[in-house]
């Protein structure tokens, strides 16, 4: 007997379990979108390029259109619609915002979930392809400017809003280290 | 894209059984290269045995002073981890180089052996391909190639391997395990890629149905002071256009320990024996790292549009053996 091609699953996203059956073929992303009605996610290259379609898995930040749905439960997907806390943003949104960290916005959703997985990847020390001693006794690179276009390189904005893309991320990190 | 099963397999035996040696059957791992060549029709399984869940996704030393690296372990865990960092460098540094922050988080250290090559002929289902389609033609010969390997290749196919980690793997004799029906194997990953002659489609020494679980570094103390250089199209998130995995170790000015690895020149992550053997005991300035590169080109194999590899890789040794010399004798 040929395989099942479809399976019900529960998907855990932005802290809420949704039971749904889906194509084997489904990504995460046409599951969000279609089926879940988040369209914060965007859909972008649909093939791992562009990074429009970021969200956290397990915290950690993937292009949801390589990633099929059927393979995401178990995980804690976060979206664009769930990183404010209480009415309160993100402080990564609010630096977008003040610093105008976008222009079209399409790919802003996808831009600032990269970018709070940034700043989570650079905290806990890891080095990037602009770091130049990468040996942990050299300790956690500054996150510069250059760091900030190397870690954020998956996430293309076609308006050219990097400028201001950068300093927001900057802004964020110093908002978040002051924090700390 | 085909319909398709999914199974999720919790451990290594049960995940062999599932695939059952089924040649229509594919392991899943991050799937950053499945599932995009299933959309666009190049894979079409029938099955996917998702081994996510594996515990194979551990860095582990080895008594001798290596390491092994799980099948499993994502991108991102085998660069940040800091026995990679501090025993080899460059190994953290060829994964850093390759893809993006979100692909590194998905992709994994079996898939990214696994992975095919990116040659635009092959991932274009509407045009002959020997790979995709054993016997049907290799229109890159004549065609769009200026990306296309320089050594090893054949008339059959000139596409490239396109892994930056697998370049700091082969620099360091990393040994590939595997697990099968019949009982675990391994093999060198010197040995793991099949010579292209004229069976481009045959890529690896893999038994059929066998599932990746890992790969070893034996213990290379040359590895500390090691270097990985990427040069590409755009300044990052681009496969390479030629790529050099180094370490160095010189004593009294001669080279006393060398490896050396070439990525984005051939079919296969490309160890540079040749070169190593004229460095090995030669002082350890530029003219020897000149005539080290010449000596392993000289095989070299350019088509109309990619001759700038040549001279790519010998400026790429040059230079990066000589930073290497100069922080190995700091």
């Amino acid at each position: 007997m040929p395989p099942s091609t479809s399976s019900d699953l529960t998907l855990s996203v932005n802290g809420e379990k949704y039971t749904l059956t889906v194509d084997h073929r489904t990504t995460l992303l046409d599951a969000l979108r279609e089926r879940l009605d988040m369209t914060g996610t965007k859909k972008g290259c649909d093939q791992g390029q562009c990074g429009a379609c970021t969200v956290l898995v397990d915290g950690r930040r993937s292009v949801s259109c390589l990633q099929l749905a059927v393979a995401a439960e178990g995980r804690e997907i976060t979206t664009i619609e769930g990183v404010a806390e209480g009415g309160e943003l993100h402080p990564v949104q609010q630096a977008f915002l003040d610093l105008d960290g976008y222009q079209c916005g399409y790919c802003t959703p996808g831009q600032i979930c990269s970018a709070i997985a940034v700043l989570e990847e650079h905290a806990a020390g890891w080095p990037s392809a602009a770091t130049g001693d990468v040996r942990p006794e050299a300790g956690p690179p500054p996150l510069t400017p250059e760091e900030i276009r190397e870690r954020m390189s998956g996430n293309l904005c076609r308006c050219g809003a990097y400028v201001s893309i950068v300093q927001a991320v900057a802004r964020a990190a110093e908002a978040k280290e002051a924090a700390a | 894209m085909r319909e398709f099963g999914y199974q999720r397999a919790y451990d290594v035996s049960g995940a062999v059984a599932l695939l059952d040696g089924d040649p229509d059957a594919r392991f899943l791992g991050g799937g950053t290269n499945l599932v995009d060549l299933m959309k666009t029709g190049v894979e079409r399984p029938a099955l996917l045995v998702d081994v996510r869940e594996l515990p194979l996704n551990r860095v582990e030393s080895t008594p001798d002073g290596g390491l092994r690296i799980g099948a499993t372990v994502t991108n991102s865990d085998l660069a940040a981890h800091p026995e990679v960092r501090r025993r080899y460098p460059a190994l953290a540094q060829a994964v850093l180089a390759g893809a993006s922050g979100q692909l590194r988080n998905m992709a994994t250290v079996g898939g990214n052996l696994l992975q095919r090559t990116r040659c635009g002929y092959f991932a274009d289902v509407t045009s002959p391909c020997n790979k995709r389609v054993p016997g049907s033609g290799c229109p890159a010969v004549e065609g769009e190639h200026h990306n296309h390997a320089v050594l090893g290749a054949s008339d059959h196919c000139v596409a490239t391997h396109p892994s930056d980690m697998g370049v700091a793997l082969a620099a360091f004799d990393a040994v590939v395990a595997y697990e099968t029906a019949d009982g675990p194997g391994e093999v060198p990953l010197a040995d793991f890629y099949l010579p292209v002659g004229e069976t481009p489609h045959l890529e690896t020494v893999l038994p059929p149905g066998a599932l990746i679980t890992g790969v070893t570094l034996p213990p290379a103390p040359v590895a500390a002071v090691s270097r990985y250089r990427k040069v590409r199209e755009r300044a990052s998130y681009a496969f390479a256009i030629g790529s050099i995995a180094a370490a160095l170790d010189v004593h009294d000015g001669r080279v006393r320990e060398v490896r050396l690895a070439f990525g984005a020149v051939a079919s296969r992550p490309w160890r540079a024996r040749a070169a190593e053997r004229v460095l090995t005991g030669a002082p350890a300035d530029a003219e020897t790292f000149a005539a080290a590169a010449d000596a392993e080109l000289a095989r070299a194999k350019p088509l109309p549009h990619n001759g700038y590899k040549v001279t790519l890789m010998r400026n790429l040794v040059v230079a990066v053996l000589s930073e290497l010399a100069e922080e190995a004798t700091r």
